[in-house]
């Protein structure tokens, strides 16, 4: 008997039951525009003012600090390049780990192209950045809570202890729901379709006494940090999938780390010529990254998804640029025969079983195939 | 002495090849070559950059560096080592 699963949590979660209802009830009666005056934008502003409120109890930051965007991505190009505008009088040097989002990534990009200075930072063999700072005066520092491909987590309060004055943008958009977050940032961006919200819904937070200024234009809005319509029902929703999160979030974690250990372990003996990457340890719980040799990327993806299962790939033949991750090159890991395996809230023992029950197969079925 | 980075005794056109192709090309053709002596993985994809020295690194062969062909295509160099 065959199992089935799927098994990329990490591109996105099914929406959690906690959230289900809340964005049944919220699309019903939050449809109003939370700026007017009138009964129902009173509602609507009282259900975006709560999601505010749950969203910064679970990050551990104040209501205030909380604004709502259409994504994770939008938050991080605002976190990044607002933070910068802030520090556009003392340096234009951005420093990001060569490791980031390419969210992150295209907003250095942006920036260079608008006469900044990008700086990267390297990282070990398992993904982890560099602490070393280049010399001379940083506009920002950007550092991921961890990484989305391989799942190591980012020393963010020692790169923030050495830059010093120098604020540090923290993409969290892997890490939020998953662990708890650390400290030391000046703004962060999470995005809830990774934790179980509804897609469509990402938030910036700015730390208070953090310098941020718009970088891109405005409108006449309540709130200056991000601009358009509120997504109202999705922003409840995702505030109650993360509070939901957070609740079981260490007995999911520890189930979890297990379930990835032993994905890790049976991987690397039932499977030859097969690399484990990232950190075995100080790791996302959820989530594991693997590179089989002589293994063709989208093949390996097709004919797990054939069986039943779904998972993502950094190889080049998978990607929309057929340029291999970044993230694994700058580890200096196998790119091809990639695949990442995280487990969404309810894969169980039985599922994980299924899929390393086939995996060695697969792989040894494509290998055959190219004569090896 | 050793010898230099361009002084090889094989060398794989892999040009055109994406990935993993160079890298079975060079798993298949590795062991045509003596031990010590120097393997080139011509290859245009760009994957191979990073795949030739982390097939080097799990089979312990020898990655010796980067050099590049008479038409500007990128050279994997490797040294075999067992």
């Amino acid at each position: 008997m065959t199992g089935s699963a799927y098994l990329d949590a990490a591109s996105s979660e099914p929406l959690h039951p906690a959230a289900r209802d809340t964005l049944m009830a919220a699309l019903e009666h939050g449809y109003a525009d939370p700026r007017r005056l009138h009964g129902p934008a009173r509602n609507a502003r009282l259900m975006l003012d709560n999601a505010r409120e749950v969203v910064a109890t679970c990050l551990g930051v104040r209501p205030d600090e909380v604004t709502f965007t259409p994504s994770g991505t939008h938050a991080v190009h605002l976190g990044v390049l607002g933070l910068l505008a802030g520090r556009a009088r003392v340096s234009p040097v951005l420093a990001h780990s060569a490791v980031e989002h390419s969210s992150v990534v295209h907003a250095a990009q942006w920036h260079a192209a608008r006469g900044g200075e990008v700086v990267e930072l390297p990282v070990d063999r398992e993904g982890r950045s560099s602490t070393e700072l280049p010399d001379g005066p940083l506009g920002l520092v950007a550092l991921q809570a961890a990484n989305h491909e391989v799942g190591t987590i980012q020393p963010v309060e020692q790169v923030a202890e050495a830059a010093g004055e120098t604020p540090l943008f923290m993409d969290a958009c892997a890490a939020a729901g998953r662990v708890a977050l650390p400290d030391g940032w000046a703004a962060a961006a999470v995005s809830a379709h990774k934790w179980g919200g509804p897609a469509g819904v990402g938030a910036l937070v700015v730390r208070k006494g953090a310098r941020w200024r718009q970088p891109f234009p405005g409108d006449d809005r309540i709130d200056e940090r991000t601009t358009g319509f509120e997504n109202v029902p999705g922003a409840l929703a995702a505030a109650a999938a993360l509070q939901a999160m957070t609740a079981e979030r260490d007995d999911l974690a520890a189930r979890q780390h297990a379930l990835v250990d032993e994905i890790r372990t049976r991987v690397a003996v039932t499977v030859p010529d097969v690399e484990v990457v990232g950190s075995a340890d100080h790791r996302l719980p959820h989530l594991v990254t693997f590179s089989c040799l002589y293994v063709d990327g989208e093949a390996l993806v097709a004919e797990l998804d054939r069986r039943g299962f779904g998972v993502a790939s950094g190889s080049a033949c998978t990607a929309s640029t057929l340029e291999p991750s970044h993230v694994l090159a700058a580890m200096g890991v196998l790119t091809h025969g990639n695949v990442r395996v995280s487990l969404t809230r309810d894969v169980d023992r039985t599922q994980v079983d299924a899929f390393l029950d086939v995996l060695p197969e697969v792989v040894a079925a494509i290998r055959a195939e190219a004569g090896l | 002495m050793t010898s230099s980075v361009d002084d090889w005794a094989l060398e794989l056109d892999c040009r055109g090849m994406r990935c993993p192709a160079p890298i079975i090309e060079l798993a298949r053709h590795h062991t045509e070559v003596e031990v010590g002596e120097l393997v080139a993985v011509i290859a245009t994809d760009v994957a191979a950059r990073v795949d030739v020295p982390a097939w080097c690194r799990m089979r312990q062969q020898e990655y010796v560096g980067e050099s590049v062909a008479d038409d500007g295509t990128p050279v994997y160099v490797v040294r075999r080592v067992s």
